[in-house]
C-alpha cells in the first residue's frame, strides 16, 4: 500500500529533521542553565551543613563540575552520542535509568488528562454550539471561564478537599495502593482511583480551552453550504451535528492538543506535586531545587523528543482527518 | 397542466424581521413537469426553494400561505415528519457544487447516507446502488471514483454528484435551485440534459430555478416569472417569449443576448433595465413601479392584481393592456 510508504517516509524525515533541532535545544538549554546561581556541589554542601572548602572541591572534581564549560558540554555530547543521558551526582544513578522509572506515570497522567480535556472539551464544545447563546450556552460559558482562569494547584487542593477529605471516595496522593498484590484488572482500577483527581485537576484548564475552540469551530462551520446539504436528506440534528459539524470541526481541536502535549509537562510539575504523583514533573523540579543540571537536561532533552513526536503524531492525524491535507 | 397537481404553493410569504423576500406567491407543479421559476437577483426564488423543504434560515418566518405536496400541508408537518420527505420525497440541488459536498467525506459515503436513512438498505446494498447512481449520471469509472473525496472531482463532475445524491431515493420532487450558475457553459448544457433525462427516467416534477432565460426556452414546461418576491408573469415558454406581456419580463428578454434573432452582442448595445430590485423596498403598489417606462400613477398605490389574459397565462399589470401601452411597450422599450 503506498499510504503507509508515504507516511513510513513522512515520519523519516521528521525523525531526520528533529536531529539539528534537538542539537539546538541541548546547546541552548546547557547554557541557560549555567546561568543559575551554584551547583550541585553547593547544594549537597549545603545540606550536608559541615562540609569544608576541601569537602566541596572534592566533590566537583569527583562530579567534573571543575572543568571548563566547552569541556563539559562537549563531554555530554559524547554522552549523548553513545546514547546515555549521563550520571546524575544526587540520585547517584544514571540519568537514563531514573527518568525511566517516572516517563511511564508521567506520560499515563498527561495522556489521561488529555484524553479527559479533549473528549470533555468536545462534547461541552458541541452544547455550546447547539445551544449558542441560550442558557446551556451562557452557563458553559462562565464554567469555562472560571476553569480558565483558576490555577491548577488551587483547583487539585480543592478537588482534595472534597472527594478526599469530605466525600473520602478517592485517595488524596500516590500512585497506588502501598503493600497491596493487585494484579490484571484489579490493579489497573486500583491506579485508575488513584489517577483521577490529578488527572482532572491537570485537564480541566485544557477542557476550558477545547470547549471554546469547538463551540468556535462548529459556529463557523454550522454556516457552510455542505451542512444546508445533509439537513436536505432529511438527517436528524443530532447526525448533522455529530457527522457533518463536529467532523470538520475537530482540526483545530486536534492542531492545539498536539502543541499542549508538550505544555503539559510545565502543569504536570504542579499537580505532580500536589498529589505527590511520582512523575517526571515533580523530579524536574527536585533536579532544579538540587542544581542536578544532569537531570535537568536528560528531562528537556526528553520533552522536547515527546514534542516533536506529538507534532508528528499530529500531522499525521491531520492527514486522516482531512483528506484535502495528505501525508507529503 | 394535464397531469394532477404534486405541489399547490398558495399565498407563500416569507418574512424577515424587517423585509418581506417572499409575498403572496402561488404556483402549482403537475407530477413530472418541469417548472422554471425566473428572476433577477434578490427576487425570492432561492427563499421559496428553501421554503418548500422548510429550510429557511432562523431569522425567516413563514408567516402565512400553505404549500400542499400531495395531498400533505408541508408547512403543519412536524419536525419529524418532513424530516422523512427530505431527501426521499422531495430533493434539492444547490447552486454551488463546490461548497456543497462535505470535503471529508467520501463521496460515496454521502451519497449512501440518505439510501441507508430513507430505504433502510444494508452498508454493502447501499454501496452497490451508489455505484449504480454515478454511473446513471455518466461519472466514469464508478466503482473507483465512489471512494474518491470532494476536492478529487471538477465542478461539472460535483454537480453530476450532488444529482445523484438528489435523485438517491427517485424524490417526487426535484428541486434545482441555479443548478449551473457555477458552472462553464459546456458542462451547463451536459448538467441540464442530465436533469432532463432523470426527469423522465425517474418521473420527477422539477422545479428549475434560474436567471438564465436560455435554459427555460430548452427545458421548462411553465415559467413563472418573480420579482421583489412576487409573481408577476406566469405563462407556457413558447407564449412568453413570443409575447411578453408583464413590462419586467419585456425587460429581461431585451436583456437577454441569444434570444433575439440574429442579433448579436457586437451589433450594438444591449438594453438594460433601468434601477435596481433594491428600490422595490417599502413600495406600497407594484414592486416594479419605480423601474418600469410605462408606469401610471395608480400603479403605487396598490398591488395589481393577477389578470388571466389567456388560458394557462397570469400578468399583473393592469396597465399593458390599456390603448396603446401595449403597442409602445412591445417595441421594445
Amino acid at each position: 500500500m503506498t499510504a503507509y510508504r508515504r507516511i513510513g517516509r513522512a515520519l523519516l524525515r521528521t525523525a531526520l529533521q528533529a536531529i539539528p533541532t534537538i542539537l539546538v535545544i541541548i546547546v541552548l538549554d546547557f547554557f541557560l542553565l549555567q546561568l543559575a546561581p551554584g551547583d550541585a556541589a553547593d547544594v549537597m554542601a549545603g545540606e550536608a551543613g559541615s562540609a569544608t572548602e576541601e569537602t566541596v572541591a572534592a566533590l566537583r572534581s569527583r562530579f567534573g563540575l571543575d572543568l571548563p564549560i566547552l569541556h563539559r558540554l562537549f563531554a555530554y555530547l559524547d554522552n549523548l552520542a553513545h546514547f546515555s543521558l549521563g550520571f546524575s551526582p544526587r540520585y547517584n544513578m544514571p540519568v537514563a535509568e531514573l527518568i525511566g522509572q517516572r516517563l511511564p506515570g508521567t506520560l499515563l497522567l498527561m495522556l489521561v488528562a488529555l484524553a479527559i480535556a479533549v473528549v470533555l472539551g468536545l462534547a461541552l464544545g458541541s452544547i455550546m454550539a447547539v445551544f449558542a447563546g441560550k442558557l446551556p450556552d451562557r452557563i458553559i460559558s462562565v464554567l469555562s471561564l472560571l476553569f480558565y482562569s483558576i490555577p491548577g494547584f488551587w483547583i487539585g487542593l480543592m478537588l482534595i478537599v472534597l472527594f478526599s477529605v469530605k466525600l473520602g471516595w478517592l485517595p488524596s496522593g500516590g500512585s497506588g495502593t502501598i503493600g497491596s498484590d493487585l494484579t490484571g484488572l484489579h490493579a489497573v482500577l486500583d491506579q485508575l482511583r488513584y489517577m483521577i483527581l490529578p488527572a482532572t485537576s491537570l485537564a480541566l484548564f485544557y477542557v476550558a480551552i477545547y470547549a471554546r475552540l469547538t463551540r468556535a469551530a462548529m459556529l463557523e462551520v454550522k454556516s457552510q453550504d455542505y451542512v444546508r446539504t445533509a439537513a436536505a436528506k432529511g438527517l436528524s440534528p443530532f447526525t448533522i451535528t455529530t457527522r457533518h459539524i463536529l467532523r470538520n470541526a475537530l482540526l483545530p481541536v486536534t492542531t492545539m492538543a498536539g502543541m499542549h502535549l508538550g505544555g503539559m509537562l510545565g502543569g504536570a510539575v504542579v499537580v505532580e506535586t500536589v498529589y505527590s504523583w511520582p512523575g517526571l514533573g515533580r523530579l524536574a523540579f527536585e533536579a532544579v531545587m538540587g542544581r542536578d543540571f544532569t537531570v535537568l537536561l536528560g528531562i528537556l532533552l526528553l520533552s522536547s523528543l515527546v514534542v516533536i513526536a506529538a507534532n508528528a503524531v499530529v500531522d499525521l492525524l491531520h492527514a486522516w482527518l482531512d483528506p484535502r491535507i495528505g501525508v507529503r | 397542466m394535464a397531469n394532477a397537481s404534486l405541489l399547490s404553493v398558495r399565498d407563500l410569504t416569507v418574512k424577515f424581521p424587517r423585509i418581506e423576500p417572499v409575498r403572496n406567491l402561488s404556483f402549482d407543479v403537475s407530477e413530472g413537469e418541469t417548472l422554471a421559476i425566473v428572476g433577477e437577483s434578490g427576487s425570492g426564488k432561492s427563499l421559496t426553494a428553501l421554503a418548500l423543504m422548510r429550510l429557511l434560515p432562523k431569522a425567516a418566518q413563514i408567516t402565512s400561505g400553505r404549500i400542499d405536496f400531495s395531498g400533505r400541508d408541508l408547512l403543519k408537518l412536524d419536525d419529524r415528519s418532513i424530516r422523512s420527505l427530505r431527501g426521499k420525497e422531495i430533493a434539492m440541488i444547490f447552486q454551488e457544487p463546490m461548497t456543497s459536498l462535505n470535503p471529508v467525506l467520501t463521496i460515496g459515503r454521502q451519497i449512501t447516507e440518505s439510501l441507508r436513512l430513507h430505504e433502510g438498505l444494508s452498508a454493502k446494498a447501499a454501496r452497490l446502488r451508489a455505484i449504480e447512481l454515478l454511473d446513471l449520471v455518466r461519472i466514469p469509472a464508478p466503482h473507483k471514483r465512489i471512494d474518491d473525496y470532494p476536492h478529487q472531482l471538477s465542478g461539472g463532475m460535483r454537480q453530476r454528484v450532488m444529482i445523484a445524491i438528489a435523485v438517491a431515493c427517485r424524490p417526487r420532487l426535484l428541486i434545482a435551485d441555479e443548478p449551473t450558475t457555477a458552472l462553464d457553459v459546456t458542462i451547463q448544457a451536459q448538467v441540464l440534459d442530465l436533469l432532463d433525462r432523470l426527469r423522465r427516467e425517474l418521473s420527477m416534477a422539477l422545479i428549475l430555478i434560474t436567471h438564465d432565460l436560455g435554459i427555460v426556452t430548452q427545458w421548462a414546461d411553465n415559467v413563472v416569472v418573480m420579482y421583489a418576491g412576487r409573481k408577476v408573469e406566469q405563462a407556457l415558454p413558447e407564449a412568453l417569449f413570443a409575447d411578453p406581456l408583464h413590462p419586467y419580463t419585456r425587460g429581461l428578454l431585451n436583456a437577454s443576448p441569444r434570444l433575439k434573432d440574429d442579433y448579436h452582442y457586437t451589433d450594438g448595445p444591449l438594453t438594460e433595465i433601468p434601477g435596481s430590485i433594491v428600490s422595490a423596498i417599502g413600495e406600497n403598489g407594484c414592486p416594479f413601479a419605480p423601474r418600469c417606462p410605462i408606469v401610471r400613477s395608480g400603479c403605487r398605490t396598490r398591488v395589481p392584481d393577477l389578470l388571466v389574459p389567456a388560458e394557462d397565462r397570469l400578468v399583473a399589470c393592469p396597465v399593458i393592456f390599456a390603448e396603446g401601452e401595449r403597442h409602445v411597450a412591445a417595441r421594445g422599450l
